[in-house]
C-alpha cells in the first residue's frame, strides 16, 4: 500500500505536484493518468526518495522509502527505460543492480528470461532497441521480486505484441497479490489493465475512482437513429415515453434505450430506418474533457479540425463526431451526481 | 478539494482468480494469501553489496579499460624507455622508481578521467536513479564508489610504478652508486595520484557533468604548473606563485620522487589529502541535499 498525503514539489515557481492524497491499494493495478507535464512522473520519483517533496509526505506500507531495509524485494520501479548505462551488457547491468540488494546472481537469468532479453544478454544496452530497453529496465524492477510494482509509461514505445505483453504482465502481478501503479496518457490503455484510476492534471488530483464506475460514469452509451420520417419517428418515440435529441444532419439520439426495443417501436408505426446503431463515447473523450482545463502543452492547430474527438485506440470503436456540447452535458452529469452523493 | 469525482467505497472487482484484496484498514499485510511476498529472501542491504555492486561497474565499461590502458601504457612504456637511456650512475641519490615519474606526469589524467567518469557518467545516462531506487542510502552508494575507486587506481598505480622500478633496477643496480630506497616513491607517489582520481570522483559528484568536471579538474592541476610563470613578474604576487610552484601537482610528484633532492612531498601530499578530505565532505552534504 502506497500513501500519498498531501504530496507537494515545487520547482522554483512552478509548481509540479499541488497537494496530492491518494492511496493505491495492493492486488488491483492502479492507473495513474494526466496529460504531459502533469506530474506523474515528479510524483513516482518522490515516491522512491529521489526527488524531496516540498511538503507532504509518501508513505510504503508506514515507511519512507529510505527506510526500506530489503527496497528492490519490497518495490520495483521502472522510471526511465533509458536510465542505465549504454556501455554495460544488459546481463552486467542487471548483475549489479542484484548485488547492491544481496539478490543472488541466478535471479538475473530468470528475469532476463521472464523479459524474453536472454539471447541478448552479453550484449551493450546502447544498442537495444527503445522496446528492448524497456524490457530491461522492467528486468530490473522484477529482479527482487517485489510485492510492489510502479511503472513511469510502460508501454512508450512497444509494439503491440510488446503492449499486450505489458498488459497481461501488469494483469498477472496484480492477480498475484502485488500492487501495481502504472502511468500513462492513454485512457484506453488504462481501461483494458487497471482496476482503480487516479487522474491528475497540472499536479493536482482530477479523480480517484474504480475503473468500472469511471467507466459506467463516463462511456455514455447511446443509439442514433436516423429516419426520413423523422417527425413521425420523434412523435412515436414520444408517445412511448423515451427522450429523444436531434443531433443535427437528421439524426437523432435516444439515451438509455436499447436498439432493439427503438426499431421494435419504429416497425410498429411502420416508419422507414435508415440507421439504426448503438454508439458509445469513447473514455478518451471522457478523460480529455476531465483534463481539458489542465492541460498546459497544447498543440496550436485549427480549432475547428480538432474537436477532443475519440482517438485511433479508442476502446469502444467510438463516435466518429461527438454530439456538439456533449461535454457540457457529462459535466451537468457529474455536477448532478455529485449533488445527489 | 476539486475532486469532481468523490472516491468510491466499494473496492473495484479484481481481475480474475485474484485473491481477496484490499481490507480498507490497510493492515492488507496480515491477511492469509491477501499480499504477494516474495520467495526472496529478505536481507538487510550493507555496505558490502554496494561494494560488490560498484565493482561490477566499474569493471563492465570500455571507460575503465581505456582510461587504465593508457595509464599503465604511459608510465610502464615511458618509464622503460627512459631506463632504457639511462647509465647506472645516473642513479646516485634517486630512486629506481625515478623513470615512471614522466609517465605518472601525464597518467594522472587518466586517472582524473576514470573518477569522473565513475560518478558522472550515472548522472549523464540516468543510471542514477536506478542506482538511487535501488540503494536509496546515497551516501552508502558514494561511499561504495569512493572505496572502489581508491582501490582499483592505488592498486594499478602501486603495480605500474613498482614495475617499472623493478625493470630499473634489474638493469642498472651494479653497486657503483647508491640509489635512494623505492618504497616511498612507491607508496606516495601512488597515493597522490590515486588521491587525485579520489578529488575528481568528489567534483563530479557535486558537479555532475563529464565535460565540466574533467575541465575542473584538469584546471586545478594544469593552473597552478602554469599561472606561477605570470606572478612571478609581479613583486607583489611573488609569494603567491612560489606556494603554487611549490604545490603544484606536477611538482608535488616531482618532491616525491626526490627530484633534485626533493623533500619527499610530504606536505604536499598533506596539502592533496586536506583539499580531497573538503571535497569528499561537500559531495556527501550535496548528494543527501539535492533530488537525483
Ligand atoms: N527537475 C525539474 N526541474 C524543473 N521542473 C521540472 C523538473 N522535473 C519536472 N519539472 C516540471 O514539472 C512538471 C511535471 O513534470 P512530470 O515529468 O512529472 O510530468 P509527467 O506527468 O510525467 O509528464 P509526461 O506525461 O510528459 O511524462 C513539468 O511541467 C515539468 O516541466
Ligand atoms: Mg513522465
Amino acid at each position: 500500500m502506497i500513501e500519498l498525503a498531501g504530496l507537494t514539489k515545487r520547482y522554483g515557481e512552478k509548481v509540479a505536484v499541488d497537494r496530492l492524497t491518494f492511496t493505491v491499494r495492493p492486488g488491483i493495478v492502479t492507473g495513474f493518468l494526466g496529460p504531459n507535464g502533469a506530474g506523474k512522473s515528479t510524483t513516482m520519483r518522490m515516491l522512491l526518495g529521489l526527488d524531496h517533496p516540498t511538503a507532504g509526505d509518501v508513505r510504503i506500507d508506514g515507511l519512507h522509502y529510505d527506510q526500506l531495509k530489503d527496497p528492490m524485494t519490497y518495490i520495483g520501479a521502472l522510471l526511465d527505460a533509458k536510465a542505465m548505462h549504454g556501455g554495460r551488457s544488459a546481463f552486467n547491468h542487471l548483475l549489479c543492480l542484484a548485488q547492491s540488494n544481496g539478490i543472488p546472481r541466478a535471479r538475473v537469468h530468470e528475469v532476463l528470461d521472464t523479459v524474453g532479453l536472454t539471447a541478448v544478454a552479453g550484449k551493450k544496452a546502447k544498442g537495444f532497441s527503445l522496446g528492448m530497453g524497456q524490457r530491461l529496465g522492467i528486468a530490473g524492477a522484477l529482479l527482487g521480486d517485489p510485492q510492489i510494482l510502479m511503472f513511469d509509461e510502460p508501454v512508450n514505445g512497444l509494439d503491440p505484441e510488446g503492449i499486450h505483453w505489458i498488459r497481461n504482465l501488469m494483469k498477472g502481478l496484480a492477480a498475484q497479490g502485488r500492487t501495481v501503479f502504472v502511468s500513462s496518457h492513454l485512457m484506453s490503455e488504462m481501461a483494458l489493465t487497471a482496476d482503480h484510476l487516479v487522474v491528475i492534471g497540472q499536479g493536482r488530483l482530477l479523480a480517484d475512482t474504480s475503473m468500472a464506475d469511471f467507466i459506467r460514469a463516463n462511456s455514455r452509451s447511446y443509439v442514433r437513429l436516423r429516419s426520413p420520417q423523422q417527425e413521425r419517428l420523434r412523435d412515436v418515440l414520444h408517445e412511448a415515453g423515451i427522450t429523444v435529441v436531434e443531433a443535427g444532419n437528421g439524426t437523432l439520439e435516444v439515451d438509455g434505450v436499447g436498439a432493439d426495443r427503438l426499431g421494435e417501436l419504429a416497425a410498429g408505426a411502420g416508419l422507414v430506418l435508415h440507421e439504426l446503431s448503438p454508439q458509445q463515447a469513447s473514455l478518451e473523450e471522457a478523460f480529455m474533457q476531465l483534463t481539458a482545463e489542465s492541460v498546459e502543452y497544447h498543440a496550436h492547430s485549427d480549432p475547428a479540425s480538432s474537436p477532443p474527438g475519440a482517438g485511433p485506440g479508442a476502446p469502444s470503436g467510438g463516435v466518429s463526431g461527438p454530439a456538439p456540447g456533449w461535454g457540457e452535458q457529462w459535466n451537468q452529469q457529474q455536477a448532478r451526481k455529485n449533488e445527489g452523493a | 478539494m476539486s475532486t469532481p469525482h468523490p472516491q468510491q467505497a466499494p473496492a473495484p472487482v479484481p481481475p480474475q482468480g485474484a485473491p481477496q484484496q484490499a481490507d480498507p484498514s490497510g493492515k492488507w499485510q496480515g491477511l492469509p494469501g491477501a499480499a504477494y511476498t516474495s520467495p526472496i529472501p529478505i536481507k538487510r542491504t550493507h555496505l558490502g553489496n554496494a561494494l560488490a555492486s560498484e565493482w561490477t561497474k566499474i569493471r563492465s565499461v570500455r571507460s575503465t579499460m581505456w582510461t587504465l590502458g593508457i595509464f599503465l601504457l604511459l608510465v610502464i612504456g615511458t618509464g622503460l624507455a627512459i631506463a632504457a637511456n639511462t647509465e647506472p650512475r645516473d642513479y646516485a641519490d634517486v630512486p629506481y622508481t625515478l623513470p615512471a615519474f614522466f609517465g605518472l606526469i601525464l597518467g594522472q589524467i587518466c586517472l582524473i578521467t576514470l573518477g569522473v567518469l565513475v560518478v558522472s557518467s550515472e548522472y549523464g545516462t540516468g543510471m542514477i536513479r536506478t542506482t538511487m531506487t535501488a540503494s536509496p542510502q546515497r551516501h552508502r552508494v558514494l561511499a561504495a564508489k569512493f572505496l572502489i575507486f581508491f582501490l582499483v587506481a592505488y592498486v594499478v598505480s602501486f603495480c605500474a610504478i613498482g614495475l617499472v622500478g623493478l625493470i630499473t633496477s634489474g638493469m642498472h643496480e651494479d653497486g657503483s652508486v647508491e640509489a635512494a630506497p623505492m618504497g616511498g616513491t612507491l607508496l606516495k607517489g601512488s597515493l597522490y595520484v590515486s588521491l587525485l582520481g579520489v578529488l575528481a570522483l568528489a567534483v563530479g559528484a557535486l558537479l555532475r557533468h563529464s565535460a565540466g568536471a574533467i575541465t575542473a579538474m584538469l584546471g586545478l592541476v594544469l593552473v597552478p604548473a602554469i599561472l606561477p610563470a605570470f606572478l612571478m613578474i609581479s613583486e607583489s604576487m611573488r609569494p603567491i606563485g612560489e606556494k603554487m610552484l611549490d604545490y603544484n601537482a606536477p611538482n608535488s610528484l616531482s618532491k616525491i620522487f626526490e627530484i633534485d633532492g626533493g623533500t619527499g612531498g610530504t606536505s604536499q601530499l598533506w596539502l592533496l589529502i586536506g583539499v580531497t578530505a573538503a571535497a569528499i565532505v561537500g559531495a556527501f552534504i550535496r548528494l543527501e541535499a539535492r533530488d537525483v
